[in-house]
């Protein structure tokens, strides 16, 4: 770096580039675009959760003023479309295929779900499409809703063909030295999880804005997208068979997705289908109710959880069943997430010589639900990490000493798991101990003493997580049933004047990749932040690429993005050596400039851009003219970031009311590019797993309908729920990518659940509590102390 | 929303003749209940009567009571000097409810015409026996409250003023339903000279009501020992996804003891 700037490369803490557009209310979202002359779509959704559909009359509603047509499942049929597609599908333990049943975009003849989309109705405003709706008259005949995951099996087959409504019956890992383990285990821990289903609420509902152009015959659709170039190739080619080249897909800026926005759903779908056969641009914006009821939702597991120990408490085997609810229709990811990216993550941070798992994906009448911030290892992590504290204490041991005890060892790396994993790096101890040490965990009984006397009970929580991320090798994907590759893909184009636009196939909503890409560019480029823009999220700029989740797009894009500018650095040294006649080999480049090593002549990377594009003196036997590179990196494992995180509560007796006091981590994300946004990450990450521990739960009634489908039932985690949070790192550098990095989207919101719920049972258990299902809501600490204090009675 | 007719009425007589004229209208406040309801198409009133510029927001004491415009806002309710002196626990309530925006635009009287089971004010309204007052009469609490989310307002009729008299001692406690923050609990404890009055929000079946082992309890000795647990019955209460019958009963004796804390 030229000395006196400032540093804006990798490890500063440069404030987000992107915040100002957005702070002052120049953001772009999908919602804020109009086309002309675009009708307003308002989907009719089903009141009741199974039910046939007897029949559906809407003369009425189409002669209502403004309403241009309405679309059925009888069109749907008609014009031959297809529904959304399953991603990733693994294998049945018996070997076959799992049930992928047929999801009409607009139901045919059945509604699954109270919120399934039964008529499309378009009209010039959105007011009329809702008041046109209203007068179509639709005649179900109802079924008893199934919404509960243990009697599912036993249940009205809610798809035809689908068995037992079960999607998949998958395992993983040695069943037989697993038994073995149990067989000779000097003590068996067993423990029964339940994680809650959870309701993603990103700030910005689903949208879609969608324009058939007749005069070129291309489709183009604006939408809340995580992931547009999948949105365009599903669309496209497994929906409305629209060839990808006449069809460009844009997710402008994204108000949050935390999943719920990589898949494709109906609406979407039917905004581009209706566009051209309506000839009218379609507008669709969700409202804060369709996306309670329609947006795919989080977690939702029962697990039995078996864990064997040693005669000196070292675990030698883990069992997990688990019965994953996937909800009416398979999402794209649904059965990846409860299967390889849940079954593998049971090792966590321990030596574990045999593990085993079952996984049962289950209908169900509820909306569907795929992965959500995390995806399958929070669910791991905390059934894990809730089993370690119950088998610590059965044991007699200090949950953290019973962790570091069972740690995989620092020397142990590269460390195979008994479920499919290699570990590359990792350093678990200094982790807990810096924890331990931020939170004073050894001073704790003397603060629980404290609270006692102001008639509070105090609990302290950790949890040492694992996580994969840089998802994924695309080779190990293909071969566990993945249908895409998870490469990701950068262009580096420098213009003449030497500001450089990166293209990424990487989306940001939310992730701050305006900054820390271009951290990237700064870092290995020496230019300053101001000449770099970040472009995502537009098919017709982007090169193909597979967006952001799985706390990927650094380690796998950013990747892409560091070999392209090291494609960018080598051959503007092909150009230095020929405008300063010197050997390539001579050629340094450093802080923005190229020169020949051990003198003063040099090139600025300025002009070296300038002399690719106006190449009159310029290596034209070597090179094609321009400075612009392209990299898909394929990454060659996952990336595991991992930590510690120690939460600590008061709980109110009285009333039941868990108060969080404090909270601390110690992550280990490999090196950092920009520290400030990773702790805004770790904190929304922590706020999201705190909802799910302490507030948040979509809740069902046995009719199919959701009881909490609006914020005035459903708790959201708040500002004033929280303490500062203390968020530090430690770093081993990933060992397989180009900048040593992990990821760090997920970890909050995988390593908290647990942390608070081992709190609440540290706190509760002078008074006999030994468990509580989350979330732990005032009522239902309140009714742990009641039935253990009964218990004690009798 | 449904399409409607928007009205501002110069002064109460101006909106009750507007309504009048209505044939199915609705008397806009703060909006902070009947906005949401209508955004949701779950009213379609054919006029909208706004009741902003009628003169009816002021606060002022008359010696025994203090008297509060229906149009008076949950924000100059918590800050009046006035309240804060002559009923503490009023200004209390008021500063507690919902957040900053809504108390900036919600009104007591709409609070108290809407008579939501969960709103804060039909608990002050009735343990301090106070009065509504419309354009053509005086309502008592014990008069004015039907069951959840019912009056005995007639059509038409326009809450001008709500009279609150003065107790010895009182306070407002409020047990937040966690995702609302409206009252899952909220016990409102008035002393007067002539005993001890409590009423209970968020809790009952049909609505706001007093809490007569508790008053008794406290009339015999006003501290919160005497609220043994147990002593409020699970009969008649709500039940929902947040608080059982049994654990609001629970929370009903817990926050009496509170508020007779707060009393002082
Ligand atoms: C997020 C949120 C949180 C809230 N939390 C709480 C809480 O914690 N505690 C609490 O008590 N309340 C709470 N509320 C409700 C709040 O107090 C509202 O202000 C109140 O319910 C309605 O008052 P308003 O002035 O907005 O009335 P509006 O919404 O305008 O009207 C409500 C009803 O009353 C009628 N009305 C209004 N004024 C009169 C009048 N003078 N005469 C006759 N009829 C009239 C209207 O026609 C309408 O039917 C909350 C509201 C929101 C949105």
């Amino acid at each position: 770096m030229p000395e006196g700037t400032v540093n804006q490369g990798i490890g500063a803490s440069v404030r987000r580039k992107e915040d100002k557009r957005f702070l002052i209310g120049k953001g772009n979202y999908t919602d804020d675009i109009n086309r002309a002359g675009q009708l307003h779509v308002y989907f009719l959704r089903s009141p009741v959760a199974f039910a046939d559909i007897v029949s559906i009359n809407k003369q009425k509603a189409e002669k209502a003023s403004g309403v241009a047509a309405i679309l059925t499942g009888e069109d749907v049929a008609a014009d031959g479309l297809g529904g959304p597609i399953c991603g990733w599908v693994p294998t049945n333990k018996d070997g076959s295929a799992p049930s992928e049943p047929p999801h009409p975009i607009l139901a045919n003849g059945r509604v699954r779900y109270v919120g399934d989309h039964v008529a499309a109705v378009f009209a010039e405003t959105l007011d009329q499409a809702m008041s046109a709706a209203e007068l179509i008259d639709v005649t179900y005949s109802e079924m008893p809703a199934i919404t509960d995951l243990k009697t599912a099996i036993d249940s009205t087959q809610i798809h035809d063909g689908m068995e037992n409504n079960t999607y998949f019956d998958w395992e993983l890992g040695d069943e037989a030295a697993t038994n073995d383990a149990f067989d000779k285990a000097a003590t068996i821990v067993n423990v029964d999880i339940r994680n809650n289903r959870v309701i993603p609420n990103a700030m910005e509902p689903r949208a879609a804005v969608a324009d058939y152009n007749t005069g070129d015959g291309r489709y183009t659709l604006f939408t809340t997208s995580q992931n547009p170039q999948l949105t365009r190739l599903v669309i496209g080619a497994f929906m409305l068979n629209i060839p990808e080249s006449k069809f460009r897909v844009v997710a402008p800026d994204v108000g949050g997705g935390f999943g719920s926005k990589i898949y494709v759903y109906p609406e979407e779908a039917v905004c581009v289908w209706a566009s051209k056969k309506l000839g009218r641009a379609v507008k669709w914006t969700a409202d804060r109710t369709q996306a309670f009821l329609g947006d795919a939702h989080g977690r939702d597991h029962i697990s039995e959880v078996k864990l064997a120990l040693d005669k000196n408490n070292r675990i030698t085997g883990l069992r997990v069943d688990t019965l994953a609810n996937l909800g009416a229709y398979l999402s794209a990811f649904a059965m990846v997430t409860p299967t390889y990216l849940h079954g593998t993550l049971l090792s966590g941070v321990y030596d574990i010589p045999a593990i085993y798992t079952n996984v049962k994906g289950i209908c169900t009448n509820t909306v569907n639900v795929d992965a959500y911030r995390g995806a399958g290892r929070p669910e791991a992590t905390y059934l894990l990490e809730r089993t370690m504290d119950v088998a610590a204490k059965q044991v007699g041991m200090d949950p953290a000493e019973f962790r570091r005890l069972n740690f995989i060892p620092k020397d142990a790396f590269p460390y195979q798991t008994a479920v499919a994993l290699q570990y590359d790096v990792g350093d678990y101890e200094p982790l807990l101990d810096r924890a331990m040490a931020m939170i004073d965990y050894a001073n704790f009984e003397s603060r629980r003493a404290k609270s006692a006397k102001n008639g509070k009970c105090r609990g302290i929580g950790i949890s040492t997580y694992i996580e994969a991320c840089g998802i994924a090798p695309s080779a190990v994907v293909g071969a566990l049933g993945g249908r895409v590759g998870l490469y990701e893909s950068a262009v580096v184009r420098v213009d003449p004047t030497g500001t450089i636009s990166v293209l990424t196939g990487t989306h940001s909503h939310g992730q701050g990749h305006d900054t820390t890409f271009a951290q990237i560019v700064c870092d290995k480029l020496g230019v300053g932040i101001e000449t770099v823009e970040i472009v995502h999220g537009d098919s017709d700029r982007t090169p193909f690429g597979m967006g952001t989740y799985g706390s990927r797009s650094l380690a796998v894009g950013g990747t892409a993005i560091s070999k392209a500018l090291d494609k960018v650095i080598a051959k503007g040294k092909i150009i230095a050596a020929h405008m300063l006649e010197a050997a390539d080999a001579d050629i340094e480049f450093k802080d923005g400039k190229f020169t020949v090593m051990g003198t003063d002549r040099e090139k600025s990377f300025g002009e070296i851009a300038l002399s690719a594009y106006v190449p009159h003196n310029f290596p034209h036997d070597r090179l094609e003219p321009g400075l612009e590179e392209t990299s898909f990196y394929d990454p060659l494992n996952f990336t595991y970031p991992s930590g510690t995180h120690i939460a600590e509560v008061e709980i109110d007796p009285a009333t039941g009311v868990v108060e969080l006091v404090d909270w601390v981590c110690c992550d280990d994300f490999g090196n950092l590019i920009n520290p400030m946004v990773v702790e805004g990450q770790v904190h929304g990450g922590i706020a999201q797993g705190v909802g799910q521990a302490l507030y948040e739960e979509a809740a069902y009634n046995d009719n199919g309908q959701l009881l909490s489908a609006s914020y005035m039932d459903y708790c959201m985690p708040r500002a004033d729920h929280f303490p500062s949070l203390k968020v530090e790192n430690l770093v081993t550098a990933c060992t397989h990518n180009d900048l040593g990095v992990k990821g760090c989207g997920e970890a909050g919101a995988i390593a908290s659940p647990p942390a608070v719920i081992n709190a609440v049972v540290d706190a509760l258990s002078p008074l006999g509590v030994t468990d509580i299902t989350m979330p732990a809501t005032p009522q239902k600490v309140w009714q742990a102390i009641q039935a253990a204090q009964t218990k004690a009675a009798e | 929303m449904y399409s409607t007719k928007y009205v501002k009425a110069k002064d109460i007589d101006d909106a009750a003749t507007i309504m009048a004229s209505a044939e199915d209208g609705k008397f806009l406040a703060g909006g902070m209940t009947l906005i949401p309801t209508l955004k949701q198409r779950l009213a379609n009133p054919d006029c909208l009567v706004d009741l902003s510029a009628c003169g009816l927001s002021a606060i002022n004491d008359d010696g025994s009571s203090i008297r509060i415009g229906a149009m008076t806002r949950h924000v100059d309710v918590a800050e009046s000097a006035l309240v804060q002196k002559a009923i503490p626990a009023i200004a209390d309530l008021a500063g507690h409810i919902g957040d900053r925006q809504v108390r900036n635009h919600g009104t007591i009287g709409g609070s108290l015409a809407n008579n939501d089971p969960a709103a804060c004010y039909p608990a002050a309204l009735l343990a301090l026996g106070g009065t509504v007052h419309t354009q053509n009469r005086s309502i008592t609490a014990e008069d004015y409250f039907d069951g959840m989310f019912e009056t005995t307002l007639e059509e038409g009729e326009i809450i001008r003023e709500v009279s609150l008299p003065k107790p010895e001692k009182a306070a407002y406690v409020k047990f937040p339903n966690p995702a609302s923050r409206y009252a899952m609990v909220g016990v409102f404890v008035a002393k007067f000279a002539d005993g001890v009055r409590v009423a209970v929000t968020g809790a009952g079946e049909d609505g706001v009501f007093r809490a007569s082992d508790l008053e008794a309890a406290l009339d015999a000795n006003f501290s919160a020992d005497a609220i043994a647990d147990g002593t409020v019955s699970a009969d008649g209460l709500m039940s929902d996804i947040h608080a059982s019958a049994e654990y609001r009963a629970h929370l009903i004796g817990e926050m009496t003891r509170r508020a007779v804390k707060a009393c002082g």
